[in-house]
């Protein structure tokens, strides 16, 4: 406390700027210090309350050390709780006066009074410094052993400070099985309560050196540990709830009945007033049941009502905390939430991080059901007087409008936005109308008709002239005076400070100069010269590139800038579901408040003891294979597919139109023609051409981006797998720990295996026919998880492999492990081909 | 885990300061009201709860205007921060009596007294007063609570309301009164926060209670008391939809979506009975806090109309109707509305002959504000205002201003129906008769009207 550092602050009036009230107090403090006058405690507490205010205001009175010692020897206890206070927060600025303040500690440690044996034996551990640890051995023995349990609780304490102090002291006095006795023989909650925080401290910091700490630290979750304070967890106060609830987090039941008696044991604690607590118990419901899908669910609308009730209960802040962990959950099952979304309405006078985070959920829950009313909501925010906020809205809107399949009501509603005439209204209304016509290009003739009244002069902001400019070259054949929009857009080229402006300026013209070339003409060569001439180097290169392509061969051109498209039925994700899983896995920790994994945020040296998730514990084994996913998670996976963010999907949306690229470029005539001729080649396959995905990674290619060009399907190599293999679950655990990971890749699946992946099962069966076995699998879209092995022909080698898949990026991440690590290539290919026939056969 | 504890005051002074753990930097109390100063450049925004720089978490709640706050580098879970944070705040409330700058101040030793006690090298020990009692060795000095801002609730219940002692919620649980002898008494509030959102046509949109059953025990002893609520209480709506209003509007039943309770109350006959049994801990604390989403009848009936004048001008029409019994009274009635921004000036007139009302117009953020300091139940409040723009509006008026906000407290009056119905305390003596006091008060929490 004190933070000397402040000491040089501007002093306010109130606080007094140090030097001489400080030479004032030693010398009263001096004359105190030897009187046994009457009334002289009540002198000295007056005097110490001085010092301990100018130590809270940042005044350094340090240099009363000496006084404040000599005067701590009375009875009073109000006088000696003070003088602890100013102890503990110099000494370890003052390691030499400090052992002034042992003697009279340690003979308090022996008082008749627990209170003082305890305080002073506090004290005496918050001293933080390391050459008088000696004397802290002795009085944290007897303070363990003590009769009170006010004592053994500071003790327990203290054993952790001295830890931190002096590991090897506290581990040479063999303090932590002193603390593991106790924490499971002592009568008393708290200090059991005490023993298991320093033990987790202990026993984790220990354990990246230590076996038999990592034993002991595994030892903590164990069955008998674990039991042990479920049976008691009633007798705890709800701050040691709270730590029992998080070890129990991370307790790995052996079977399904003791996984609902544990649940069943836990139930009132969601009746709980306290958010923490209740929390802590939604945690300990989630991770137990991750791989029981339809319990897990239940789960889900079980813990809704109470999760709703602390949301609107107890103050601001504590609110927030709660919704944050609510947006977790509505975020990975919304159609759980979708019939509360009226809990999701924003309120006026709610601070804009919550109404953020309500908006975000009301997009998530909008179904069939109640799009029109959330949307209806949502428009009134549209009008807000917080912008951010309103704009927020709007984005909300038009996300809901993509990710329904009756979009009719709601182009309505982005229309009318666009007819409001405020700036920032029109400006992300564009902007969805532009992603809207991207996925869903039949509504082109309403959208383009109220768009085509935008005068583009009403349009300042970068990203929704942008998305103007797109729609005049995509559309330049139904809008009437494209043309000559583009036209004085050119003219004012100099003023457009934006690049992406320019960029897609210089596109558009282009397509529109396909599509209606007499027009067009002359405002294409005015936008190739001062895209040229552009200081910004990728406007110059689009500029220059486009013009050598059309002195190639102009149809060659179209076909590279204007090929015919296919509506985007999936717009990217911003953040990876990897990263969301790690993030539940981190559920009631700030994680779910920053949305982002712990080790975003934290040091290495501070993340959360007992972080040793056991992967395949997290799975149920063998027998998940066999659990059916609810139709309901099917159609989720779905809608989660269709969250998009307008970021990420900016950059790949930009992939199918061709724009917005940094194109690294040489200009030298071998690489055009280098190119050139994968253009033919890419075009000229009939295949290919057009609306298959690996058109567009062609063009990557000669775009130069490095992007590998269709993915060679590999040819099955020689490796022959044995098609009745079989591996129980327990050696597969221990092998899977054993052994070293031999491969680890990212393998894309194609888009027919993504749609076919609505449930683990059908993955499974189709890697059987390929002789390759499921042995586990769980997880819920977009995420899914598999533990495979397979077995060698005639032989007893083992392959395993952990395959995560996600299907919203179509991505699975594959680790392979090997019994022969010299084959592991041969079956990576080969697991790597029958993964990519899933859905196509 | 925690590493440091403090309060700051409104102007960033440090009033308290605790380091636990010694692994945050000392100059975190700057930067962390530095940070929460200038959240966003313009001032807009206000600082989230809880936020991270540089790898130390930050978590603040705000009580009182003064700014409680915990810093730790571990990846902790923040409703347990912020909870103890506020239950700090509590603690320290039941100590002093009153928790305003002054009060802390004047006491801060023994505020460290017990954050000595409630914390212990960055764990929780414990928050209860009760238990802290034993511990703590200074007394209370106590600062002349009429002087201060009273804590909500507790100022609630100030004024409207004559049978209450005025001083009795400031009073710490360990000073004794004048004489030396404690006065034996028992409070029960029953605070309602509703939300209710208007549609343009005036009907509702959305509607919810958050209720709390706050007590504050002085008894000595600590006897056992039983609650009893309305017997035709029942909790949770079952199968349907928690924003079906077909319900059971005006049949007597009171249907509750949720609650949930403090640890130490017994439910062992409230399936029964709708009775809640407790021995209450010194100091104040919530025994239940409920959620309703059944229909009910709203305080207040807003009509707001706004329409264009003439050239530049415009005019707004808002008239209030109470909906509630004339006996009872609304006092600190507040309706806020924004106008077109192209507002410039504002005209008001009001009932001819009214008394303690206020208007204004607040050119910054174009703003109408309109105060009754009291509104009596069954009563229609209207005013007039005439608008002038300073350029024409592009769109329909009533797209630029509004909605119209309300706040307002009404003591003595519960929108639920949910009431206590007996409140009984077992002490076997007949001379033992303490005082118990059960109020009701209903708030506003999110009061709209859309125009």
């Amino acid at each position: 406390m004190a933070p000397p550092a402040q000491s040089q602050r501007s002093p306010s009036p109130s606080q007094p700027s140090g030097k001489s009230e400080v030479s004032d107090l030693k010398l009263q403090l001096r004359q105190l210090a030897g009187s046994r006058a009457p009334g002289v405690d009540d002198s000295k507490r007056e005097l110490f309350k001085k010092v301990i205010s100018y130590m809270t205001i940042g005044i350094d009175v340090s240099s009363l050390f000496g006084e404040m010692v000599m005067c701590s020897a009375t009875s009073d206890i109000v006088l000696k709780k003070m003088c602890y206070l100013y102890v503990g927060n110099y000494a370890k600025v003052n390691p030499d006066l400090a052992l002034l303040t042992i003697n009279f500690l340690q003979r308090d440690c022996r008082d008749e009074d627990p209170m003082i044996r305890g305080l002073a034996l506090r004290s005496l551990c918050s001293l933080r410094v390391a050459n008088l640890v000696e004397y802290l051995v002795g009085p944290l023995g007897s303070g363990l052993k003590d009769s009170n349990s006010y004592v053994r609780m500071v003790a327990v304490m203290g054993v952790l400070k001295l830890y931190h102090i002096s590991a090897s002291t506290c581990i040479d006095a063999d303090f932590p099985s002193i603390l593991k006795h106790l924490m499971l023989h002592d009568s008393d909650t708290q200090v059991v309560a005490n023993c298991l925080s320093a033990l987790q401290e202990i026993w984790s910091a220990e354990a990246s050196t230590s076996e038999e700490a990592s034993r002991e630290r595994e030892a903590l979750i164990s069955k008998p540990v674990i039991y042990y304070l479920l049976n008691r967890i009633k007798e705890f106060s709800e701050w040691a709830q709270c730590l029992v609830l998080e070890l129990v987090t991370k307790y790995v039941p052996s079977d399904s009945s003791e996984i609902f008696d544990i649940m069943n044991l836990l139930e009132d604690r969601l009746q709980h007033a306290n958010g923490a607590v209740v929390l802590a118990t939604i945690r300990v419901f989630l991770q137990l049941t991750l791989s029981m899908t339809d319990v897990h669910q239940q789960v889900y609308e079980h813990i809704k009502a109470p999760l709703l009730t602390l949301v609107s209960s107890g103050s601001p802040e504590q609110s927030y905390a709660v919704l944050s962990h609510l947006h977790l959950l509505v975020m990975r099952a919304p159609y759980v939430f979708s019939s509360d979304y009226k809990h999701f309405y924003c309120q006026y006078n709610e601070p804009s991080y919550v109404k953020r985070l309500k908006l975000e959920m009301l997009t998530a829950v909008a179904n069939e059901s109640n799009t029109y009313e959330i949307v209806t909501e949502l428009c009134e925010y549209a009008a807000n007087v917080d912008i951010p906020i309103a704009r927020e809205s709007i984005r909300a809107v038009g996300k809901i409008a993509l990710q329904q399949y009756d979009v009719n009501a709601i182009v309505d509603r982005l229309l009318q936005f666009l007819e409001m005439e405020k700036d920032y209204v029109t400006a992300e209304a564009l902007v969805l109308v532009k992603d809207l016509l991207r996925k869903y290009p039949q509504w082109s003739h309403d959208c383009i008709a109220v768009v085509g009244n935008i005068s583009s002069k009403n349009v300042q902001e970068p990203k929704a002239k942008a998305a103007l400019i797109w729609m005049l070259g995509e559309y330049s054949q139904d809008m009437q005076d494209a043309p000559y929009v583009l036209e004085s857009l050119v003219e004012n080229w100099d003023e457009e400070h934006s690049a992406e402006v320019r960029l897609h300026l210089l596109t558009a013209v282009m397509k529109c100069f396909f599509k209606r070339p007499p027009e067009t003409q002359s405002a294409l060569g005015a936008a190739l010269a001062a895209g040229i001439a552009d200081f910004h180097q990728d406007v110059h290169d689009r500029a220059l590139f486009y013009y050598r392509i059309l002195r190639y061969n102009v149809s060659v051109a179209e076909r590279v800038v204007n090929p015919p498209k296919q509506a985007v039925s999936v717009f990217a994700d911003t953040q990876s579901s990897e990263i969301k899983d790690r993030i539940f896995d981190e559920f009631n920790s700030l994680s779910v408040l920053y949305q982002k994994p712990s080790y975003m945020f934290t040091d290495k040296e501070h993340r959360v003891p007992l972080e040793f998730a056991d992967e395949l514990g997290n799975l149920s084994i063998g027998e998940a294979a066999n659990n059916v996913v609810p139709t309901q998670m099917v159609e989720e996976n779905d809608k989660d597919l269709l969250l998009t963010t307008s970021e990420k999907e900016e950059t790949k949306g930009s992939r199918n139109n061709g724009s917005a690229y940094t194109v690294p470029y040489d200009g030298s005539s071998t690489s055009v023609f280098a190119s050139q001729a994968q253009i033919e080649s890419a075009v000229s396959n009939p295949t290919l051409a057009g609306h298959s995905p690996q058109a567009s990674f062609a063009i990557d290619d000669l775009l130069g981006l490095g992007i590998p060009a269709t993915p060679a399907v590999p040819s099955p190599p020689q490796l022959k797998l044995n098609t009745k293999a079989a591996l129980d679950p327990s050696t597969f655990q221990q092998k899977w720990r054993q052994l070293p990971v031999a491969l680890s890749q990212e393998i894309s699946v194609n888009p027919q295996g993504v749609a076919a992946l609505t449930a683990p099962q059908a993955l499974l069966r189709h890697m059987q026919s390929h002789s390759i076995h499921c042995i586990a699998s769980g997880g819920q879209s977009p995420n899914f998880k598999f533990f495979f092995f397979a077995q060698k022909f005639e032989e007893s080698s083992n392959y395993l492999v952990e395959c995560v898949i996600n299907t919203s990026s179509a991505k699975a991440q594959v680790k392979i492990k090997a019994d022969d690590q010299n084959t592991s290539q041969d079956f990576s290919t080969l697991f790597e081909s029958a993964l990519s026939k899933f859905g196509t056969s | 885990m925690i590493s440091q504890f403090f309060v700051l005051s409104q102007r960033g002074d440090n009033i308290v300061f605790r380091d636990y753990r010694g692994e945050v930097a000392k100059g975190s109390a700057e930067i962390f009201f530095r940070k929460v100063k200038f959240w966003k450049e313009d001032g807009q925004e206000e600082a989230p709860p809880v936020f991270n720089v540089d790898g130390v978490n930050y978590f603040h709640v705000k009580v009182v205007g003064l700014l409680f706050v915990a810093t730790t580098r571990v990846n902790v879970s923040p409703s347990l921060v912020l909870e103890l944070l506020q239950r700090i705040a509590r603690v320290i409330k039941d100590y002093l009596g009153v928790l305003s700058e002054d009060s802390l101040r004047k006491n801060f030793v023994l505020v460290y007294e017990l954050l000595d006690e409630v914390i212990d090298f960055g764990y929780m020990q414990t928050t209860s007063t009760e238990v802290l009692k034993s511990y703590i060795f200074n007394e209370p000095i106590m600062v002349d609570a009429a002087r201060l801002q009273p804590l909500r609730p507790a100022a609630i219940f100030m004024q409207g309301t004559k049978r209450m002692p005025g001083t009795a919620i400031t009073k710490s649980v360990v000073a004794n009164e004048p004489g030396g002898r404690k006065r034996e008494e028992i409070f029960v509030d029953i605070i309602e926060k509703i939300s209710v959102t208007f549609s343009s046509s005036g009907y509702i949109l959305t509607s919810e209670i958050d209720g709390t059953i706050q007590m504050k025990s002085y008894l000595t002893g600590n006897p056992e008391i039983r609650l009893a609520l309305n017997e035709d209480l029942s909790i949770g709506r079952g199968g349907e939809s928690a924003n079906d209003y077909r319900s059971s509007y005006g049949s007597g039943a009171v249907i509750l979506d949720d609650c949930n309770f403090v640890e130490s109350v017994r439910l062992d006959s409230f399936d029964m009975d709708r009775t809640l049994a407790l021995v209450p801990p010194d100091g104040e604390f919530p025994v239940m806090n409920y959620r309703m989403t059944q229909e009910f009848k709203p305080p207040f009936h807003i009509n707001c109309l706004i329409e264009e004048a003439g050239h530049l001008k415009g005019e707004v029409i808002l008239k209030v109707r109470a909906e509630f019994p004339s006996n009872i009274t609304a006092n600190t009635v507040v309706l806020e509305m924004p106008l077109p921004k192209y507002t410039t000036r504002a005209s008001f007139e009001l009932e001819p002959g009214v008394t303690g009302q206020r208007t204004d117009f607040k050119g910054a953020n174009k703003k109408l504000e309109w105060d009754l300091e009291k509104f009596v139940g069954g009563v229609e409040h209207t005013l007039r205002a005439k608008l002038t723009f300073s350029q024409d509006l592009h769109a329909n008026i009533t797209k630029e201003a509004g909605p119209v906000s309300m706040t307002f407290t009404i003591p003595m009056y519960n929108v639920s129906r949910l009431q206590v119905k007996y409140l009984q305390i077992a002490k076997k003596s007949s001379s033992y008769n303490p005082y118990r006091w059960v109020r009701y008060v209903t708030q506003a929490n999110s009061y709209v009207a859309r125009i």
